[in-house]
């Protein structure tokens, strides 16, 4: 097997109490977009603060680019545009770049860094006048600088309008096209579904799927049946097309499926059902559902 | 997915920046960003001279000396420490700004090591020191101060290693006091060190007390070997005693906070 960008295996975080981080594996193949979706406190950024190896897990490990996370990110091959801050004010951003630049063996020249961030424009503007799109981007020129085999983004486009956010990801994307890796970490739902390739859905410091986009929102746009059938007959229903899973509460079955229609007529002609109830939930509801505190693991093939 | 049609390429290693990533280039932007400062240089380059005009001597030319110096040559000499003593401080306590932009964060995904990241926030600080010195005696120059060539040359470099001292002061502060606005606090304290080691008035004004608790202040020891070439006094075992101690105590305080910043987690 080809060297991951990253191998997590056990990965646990404690801030005294808090569990930030339950219990984490991961492997992340080279090429490859992942979209760390989660909600506030899920543990994105532990997670990735793990990664960069700016935080040392309690117990587990974790390899980039099949060595340590310092010893890759002193070789250049990782880099990351952190949430907030990390930027001087009383630099310019040409400067900001520059300096940045200097420290890599390995580097893109400056103009180009710039350019495909899309701040060429802006070189000789005092970073501290920069708006917090403009001071993303140029977190993320200096990120491209090594041009490195995973780029890391936490939040990227926090505090961004919808335009600079679409142009944002068209940068991201193209770098990607080239091969690198891209993992970041959102709670915009959207914005998993449309740039990644695999998303993978943290709660409360534990994985609750991991899968394509598509399979996510499976998990999501189905519906919901609840129907009265004392005695259910759990894999028959299971056993329908369409259905994702099947649960058994007393006299009751409530039953995900992506053809709610099918198993509706089944419930009403072929069992003794009553009371058929369906509820529809879109991508957000789901999102919601699987991330909330009590929900269970959901597992899909990745 | 557009990922599809690319093909994943293999990893692999790279080399590592040698001397842990300090370079010149770093070092420029630093000094530059520096000066940029307006409050930093007004402090540290601008009132030493400041101070140089106001206490030397003009009226009295040839006539008043200080310990068998000349009042302006003596001054000059002071007010030389003092800057480098300023700017050095100033310089140094830098990193509790950047600590605070998380700029120290930042560097950490990069290939910086944290002493290459030391060693460029120190030479930073003796360049501005540097500078501060060069300024206080020019202005000296200009004003009629002469001494022999040696004279000029030694007490200059001398002045200059209280920035040595000082850096480290301001990284140790730095990290002690992680707030934007550190200086506030630092100004009047490296004025205070510096009045009361006898750099800003000679010690003979002050009270015998004062002189007594003087000799363990961190700006004696430099202030008494600055002027020593001046005086022809000599380097005095107290003064270097002084100078050391303080060093000591500086360098060791500033390395064991940032080895603590580095580990924290």
């Amino acid at each position: 097997m080809a060297t991951a960008a990253v191998a997590a295996t056990g990965l646990h975080k404690s801030f005294g109490p808090v569990r930030a981080v339950d219990g984490i594996d991961m492997r992340i193949e080279p090429g490859e977009i992942v979209a760390l979706l989660g909600p506030n406190g899920a543990g994105k950024t532990t997670t990735i603060e793990m990664i960069l190896g700016l935080s040392h897990p309690d117990r587990g490990s974790v390899a980039v680019c099949g060595m340590s996370p310092g010893e890759a990110i002193r070789q250049g091959l990782v880099a990351a545009v952190m949430q907030t801050g990390g930027l001087l004010k009383d630099l310019t951003v040409a400067e900001t770049v520059r300096l940045t630049a200097s420290l890599f063996v390995q580097t893109r020249s400056v103009d180009e860094a710039m350019r495909r961030a899309g701040i060429a424009d802006i070189a000789d503007r005092m970073v501290g006048r920069c708006s917090g799109g403009q001071q993303q981007r140029l977190r993320f020129a200096m990120a491209l600088l090594p041009d490195p085999e995973l780029m890391i983004l936490d939040e990227p486009t926090a505090g961004m309008d919808v335009q600079g956010r679409r142009e944002f990801w068209t940068a991201i994307r193209q770098d990607a096209d080239r091969g690198g890796t891209v993992l970041f970490a959102t709670h915009y739902l959207e914005e998993a579904d449309a740039y990644a390739d695999r998303v993978i859905l943290l709660r409360q410091g534990r994985i609750v799927a991991d899968g394509t986009p598509g399979e996510i929102r499976g998990l999501a746009a189905g519906r919901t049946l609840r129907a009265v059938l004392p005695g259910a007959d759990r894999a028959a229903l299971a056993a329908l097309p369409g259905v994702r899973s099947v649960e058994i509460r007393g006299d009751q079955v409530l039953i995900q499926a992506t053809d709610s229609d099918a198993v509706a007529r089944h419930l009403l002609t072929t069992t003794a059902a009553r009371d058929v109830e369906i509820t529809a939930h879109n991508l957000e509801d789901a999102f919601i559902e699987l991330t909330a505190d009590d929900a269970t693991s959901v597992a899909v093939a990745s | 997915m557009s990922s599809d049609a690319t093909v994943a390429r293999p990893i692999a290693a790279r080399r590592v920046p040698p001397l842990g990533g300090f370079n010149v280039t770093f070092l420029g932007i630093e000094v530059r960003r520096l000066l940029r400062n307006r409050r930093t240089v007004v402090f540290s380059v601008v009132l030493p001279v400041v101070f140089y005009l106001l206490f030397r001597n003009p009226s009295r030319r040839g006539g008043s000396t200080i310990e068998g110096a000349h009042v302006d040559a003596f001054v000059m000499v002071s007010l030389g420490v003092y800057g480098a003593i300023a700017a050095s401080t100033s310089a140094g306590a830098m990193v509790a700004v950047e600590r605070a932009l998380g700029w120290s964060r930042q560097l950490r995904v990069t290939p910086l090591r944290p002493l290459a990241y030391m060693a460029i926030k120190v030479l930073t600080a003796m360049v501005l020191g540097a500078l501060s010195v060069v300024v206080v005696f020019v202005a000296g120059a200009v004003t009629g101060v002469s001494m022999s060539a040696s004279v000029w040359i030694l007490s200059g470099l001398l002045a200059w290693c209280a920035a040595l001292v000082f850096a480290s002061f301001g990284v140790l502060m730095g990290y002690l006091l992680p707030s934007e606005n550190v200086m506030q606090y630092l100004g009047p304290l490296t004025t205070l060190a510096a009045f009361f080691g006898g750099v800003l008035v000679p010690l003979t004004v002050l009270g015998a007390t004062f002189q007594n608790i003087a000799q363990y202040t961190p700006a004696w020891g430099i202030g008494q070997i600055a002027h020593a070439p001046l005086v022809g006094s000599g380097y005095s075992a107290g003064a270097i005693a002084n100078l050391l101690g303080w060093t000591a105590a500086f360098v060791l305080g500033a390395a064991l906070l940032f080895r603590r910043d580095t580990q924290r987690v």
